[in-house]
């Protein structure tokens, strides 16, 4: 084993070598403004620092890959002691790039174990029936967590926003994962069709009067719709042509919210959108004239969080009904036909499937979820601008519908948790949150490309589960 | 064993395939009569699945005419998109690698094949969304359908695996049982041997007997495995350099000078499987 | 008549610097059959390397313009050539074989994470690159318009064709271009024969990114101003030059680029400038419908 050693230093000092010319420019000179020309701010201290932690990681990686576990978990161990410990780095970042990356290493050490004892755990029929009821529970109780909130002590307002916000990506998620999980196509403009929904409700709620749940199915069409007018002629192309193809879509569909001002207002966005009613009765302290107060119809005292609450089971009931509609639409043939199309587009059609047809169905249905979600963000937020449905929006979907693993709705669920509600419990790595979902992204297709939960549970069966099927 | 005067399943008149400047297929025609096993062999290169590719509309084809008559009519499959060929004219194929749904067990690969009887009975989805009785007896009949196909193929044990895990021989299996799914009047088999031990080999022989004999299905077949072509086939016909050098029966064809030379060499033993 | 000379002028100039990036999409899927949808983020990369570089130069006191923009060059290509090779080395290279959209997500990743690192490392402010080239000369007069040509949209051209000669002669002269088309063809057998389809995908890509980074340098130059977002416009554009070209063909994706340019600068200067960018995406769209083999592509044939 110590003879590989010399090989694995002149790996680890290549990777770092590399890592140094990468980062010279980039992160060693920082450029800043000064008047009205720029001057430098030197970072070499942060880029040495950072050298090293690729050298050692480099190294630590190939021992791990080498068999020398224990190297490699202490190496680690010394990374996220050094990250953790007081020492004077030039920034907080550092500290986290460290420790991180000690973290990382560890993991990596440790995973041949861990998979291997998972996988034993699970070939055996105990361990697939426990599997099989602890995903089913899983679900339930999170289920439970969800609809019980409101009522938990924790409840405050800044738990329901965040309730909320992670709600309207789980639904988001959902409705991707029809269109990427199941059907297989890569849609990079899916926030343009949560824009169709939104501005269609800020429209016509604004403009013409009409109430969010009379306008919450129109959407919802409006952007099944747009679906269907962009599907039908791309939906022939290539995989990756459709992926540019829609990107190109979202970015059309923002340019014309930004520029097409008789209509949308242009950057300024459009404001004042009345919020959801209860059966005819506001959420305010007082009520428009011929209007009921909520508060008023039920004879309770006003509280400003029963708005949030409401809104907070509205989403949460949007989003089950978009899970129990996939639940139901895999176990039907147009389903099939779409995880099939996923599989081999060639075979389908040798079995006389209509492949744009067929996706077009995935296409319009998951856009008429982004619809429904869209115009229920425009009532939540009662402003919306172009602002808020930018590329980065359709990426973050995307990460969570990777990361959950493509075609798993509970994946779903615990990508949008980690990947919405942890930047906001960590406010102050909120600036490296893009950075992370990118490079979450990578990793996970290298080492993980079917996402966290992996596991496919069969549309249908023959032999009941855990009968022993595959004797 | 069948008569010549029975009308052709499918005719191909004069087909013709040029990929820009190469000639794939020359003016090739042939006819393959209904509960026969026709076979179309050849040297690499002949052009036997481009022939495969035209009849399944996967190529168009540059010249000619493909018709086909069964039971529901007749069709002109080179007028015809991909799709609808396996659809409305009913002709079904397997690949040479094959092509499951991998990542789908065994019995939804079976389901898939029956996809657009099923998206009828469920009403285009809506009916089978509201859990309907009509669209629930119409699945249960389709997997009944399925669980006599992996009873034939002896897969019913596995049929919740996913088919990707299948060993190859099986894989091959389902293949050809996936398309028979679609209840086709044409089966299309593109090279169902390659891979295949010799006892599996045997087997197949037996499946395509039956799929001819008990099923009436006109099989058309692409083999380089002499022991399956000559034992099973009412019918070959023979490829060279995209041009049809012989068509006959297996004995007229293992006779045929012209086939002698250019497919077989000059060694007959060749062609004894 | 006047103002049409100018435009086209413009047009030619903008029309270079994508055709430089789109190289880098066309040759990249010409290989590995992939969009590389991080090539924009290593324009966007070189066109700070050049930044910085310049800098750099005015730092140490080089003065002369050609000397300083040879400098920059080299150094961007260089740099932004490790970017390129990086890339594909940790990110495409062990996907090859996985699913059918695994290299398309991870190369978004990518691209998401370059976009905020350079936010990150730099600002996300525009960044001023100040004049390293100033000056030009009036071609002719009419109508009191004045058509002007600037020396520095005559680099840029210049700069776009010398390359352009110097990399179709690599492609079709050297043995490393004969790899690569060996490796389009049939990669399998490629690697049968003794090519290193490893070092041959990693050297498209280095070439690849050299491109982009003299594009980014060059729109620095023209433009003045960089951030960290530039990569994903000209990306798409330039991506849009390809296929329009015929992805694939490295013909196309000049002939591509300068149409693209042209598109862009007679659109803005002729209808509207806020509907520059989408008549560029309803070109791509219009193109994939209808011709999606481009104006000088080979048709695809389905292997089945």
């Amino acid at each position: 084993m110590g003879s590989r050693l010399p090989q694995m230093l002149k790996d680890a000092g290549l990777t770092a070598f590399v890592g140094a010319a990468l980062g010279i420019f980039i992160v060693g000179f920082r450029t800043v403004d000064v008047g009205r020309g720029l001057t430098f701010d030197y970072h070499l201290v942060d880029l040495a620092v950072a050298v090293v932690v690729i050298f050692l990681g480099r190294l630590g990686l190939s021992m791990a890959a080498n068999g020398l576990r224990w190297p490699a978990i202490a190496l680690g161990a010394v990374m996220i002691a050094a990250g953790a410990s007081p020492m004077q780095l030039p920034s907080g970042f550092l500290h986290w790039f460290v420790a991180l990356g000690g973290v990382l290493l560890v993991i990596r050490a440790i995973w041949p174990w861990a998979n291997e004892a998972v996988t034993e755990a699970s070939r055996t029929p105990s361990g697939q029936a426990i599997s099989r009821a602890g995903a089913k529970w899983f679900g339930w109780m999170l289920l439970a967590a969800a609809v019980l909130l409101p009522f938990s002590p924790f409840a405050d307002q800044k738990t329901m926003d965040l309730g909320v916000l992670i709600l309207t990506y789980v639904m988001l998620g959902w409705g991707l994962n029809i269109v990427v999980g199941l059907a297989g196509l890569l849609d990079l403009g899916y926030v343009a069709f949560y824009a169709v929904g939104a501005y269609s409700y800020a429209l016509l709620s604004t403009q013409h009067g009409l109430g969010f749940w009379s306008v919450l199915p129109l959407a919802g069409m409006m952007a099944a719709l747009f679906g269907v007018l962009l599907g039908f002629p791309v939906l022939r192309l290539r995989g990756d042509y459709l992926a540019i193809v829609t990107l190109g879509f979202g970015e059309i569909i923002r340019l014309i919210l930004l520029n097409w001002f008789d209509l949308t207002n242009g950057p300024a966005g459009i404001g004042s959108i009345p919020g959801p009613t209860l059966f005819g009765a506001v959420f305010a302290e007082t009520a428009p004239a011929g209007k009921q107060t909520v508060s008023e119809m039920l004879g309770i005292p006003f509280d400003g969080n029963h708005r949030l609450i409401f809104l907070y089971y509205i989403i949460l009931v949007l989003a089950l009904i978009t899970n129990l509609f996939t639940q139901r639409m895999r176990r039907l043939p147009v389903g099939r036909a779409w995880e099939a199309l996923r599989e081999d587009e060639t075979a389908c059609r040798a079995l006389g499937i209509n492949p744009t047809n067929t996706k077009l169905t995935a296409f319009a249905i998951g856009a008429m979820f982004a619809g429904f979600a869209g115009s229920f963000f425009a009532a939540k937020q009662r402003f919306i601008s172009p602002e808020s449905f930018v590329f980065i929006e359709s990426a973050i979907i995307l990460a969570i519908v990777v990361l959950g693993g493509m075609g798993s709705q509970i994946g779903v669920v615990l990508a949008a948790v980690l990947l919405i509600g942890l930047p906001e419990w960590f406010r102050d790595l909120g600036n490296y949150r893009m950075l992370a979902f990118g490079l979450a992204m990578v990793l996970i297709m290298v080492f993980r490309p079917r996402g966290l939960v992996a596991h496919r549970e069969p549309s249908i069966r023959l032999h009941p589960a855990g009968s022993g099927g595959s004797g | 064993m069948s008569v010549a005067t029975a009308t052709p399943l499918i005719e191909v008149e004069h087909l013709t395939m040029r990929f820009g400047g190469l000639v794939a297929i020359d003016d090739v025609s042939f006819t393959a009569r209904p509960r026969e096993i026709t076979a179309i062999i050849g040297p690499n290169g002949a052009g036997k699945t481009t022939v495969f590719n035209c009849i399944t509309g996967f190529y168009k084809p540059t010249v000619g005419r493909l018709t086909l008559r069964g039971g529901r009519g007749e069709f002109l499959l080179e007028r015809m998109l991909g799709h609808e060929i396996g659809q409305r004219a009913k002709v079904a194929r397997t690949f040479q690698n094959i092509r499951l749904f991998p990542g789908m067990t065994v019995l939804e690969n079976l389901l898939v094949a029956q996809h657009n009887k099923l998206m009828r009975a469920s009403g285009w989805s809506l009916l089978g969304l509201l859990g309907f009785a009509s669209y629930r007896n119409a699945e249960n009949a389709a997997i009944e359908l399925a669980r006599q196909w992996l009873e034939r193929i002896r897969l019913l044990a596995d049929a919740d695996r996913p088919a990707g895990e299948l060993p190859y021989g099986a894989q091959r299996r389902l293949e050809i049982a996936r398309a028979m799914c679609t209840e086709p009047e044409l089966l299309c088999l593109d090279e169902p041997a390659a891979g295949l031990n010799p006892r599996e080999s045997a087997e197949l022989n037996e499946l395509l007997v039956s799929i001819r004999d008990r099923d009436g299905i006109g099989v058309l077949l692409i083999e380089h495995d002499m022991s399956v072509v000559m034992n099973i086939s009412d019918h070959i016909v023979v490829l060279d350099y995209g041009r049809k050098i012989a068509e006959g029966d297996p004995t007229a064809i293992k006779n045929d000078p012209a086939v002698i030379r250019a497919y077989l060499g000059t060694d007959d033993e060749a062609i004894d499987g | 008549m006047a103002y049409f000379t100018q435009q086209l002028i413009n047009a030619i100039t903008l029309g270079a610097i994508y055709g430089l990036i789109a190289i880098g999409y066309t040759m990249v899927y010409g290989i590995i059959g992939m969009i590389n949808f991080a090539h924009g983020e290593v324009f966007m990369i070189g066109a700070f390397i050049s930044l910085i570089g310049f800098m750099i130069c005015s730092m140490l006191g080089i003065g002369s313009a050609p000397v300083a923009i040879l400098l920059v060059l080299l150094l961007a290509m260089a740099f932004s050539a490790v970017y390129g090779w990086s890339i594909e080395r940790t990110a495409y290279r062990p996907l090859r074989g996985s699913f059918r959209l695994a290299p398309l997500i991870s190369a978004i990743g990518v691209s998401i994470a370059l976009q905020n690192y350079v936010q990150l490392a730099q600002g996300a402010r525009p960044k001023p690159g100040g004049q390293i080239v100033s000056g030009g000369f009036t071609l002719f007069a009419d109508d009191g318009f004045d058509v002007r040509v600037t020396w520095l949209q005559i680099i840029i051209v210049v700069v776009t064709i010398v390359l352009m000669a110097g990399f179709t002669w690599l492609i079709s002269r050297t043995s490393l271009g004969r790899q690569q088309r060996a490796c389009e063809q049939d990669m399998k057998m490629a690697s049968l024969l003794g090519v290193n389809v490893d070092r041959t995908i990693s050297l498209t890509f280095v070439l690849g990114a050299a491109l982009a980074a003299v594009a980014g340098m060059l729109f620095l130059m023209y433009y003045g101003v960089v951030d960290f977002f530039i990569g994903f416009l000209a990306g798409i554009k330039a991506f849009t030059a390809a296929v329009l070209g015929g992805i694939g063909s490295l013909p196309g994706a000049m002939l591509g680029g300068l149409l693209i340019g042209l598109i862009e600068v007679f659109w803005a200067g002729y209808f509207s400038s806020e509907y520059k960018d989408v008549a560029a995406f309803a070109i791509l769209v219009l193109v994939l419908i209808f011709r999606p083999t481009g104006l000088l592509g080979k048709p695809e044939i389905e292997k089945v």
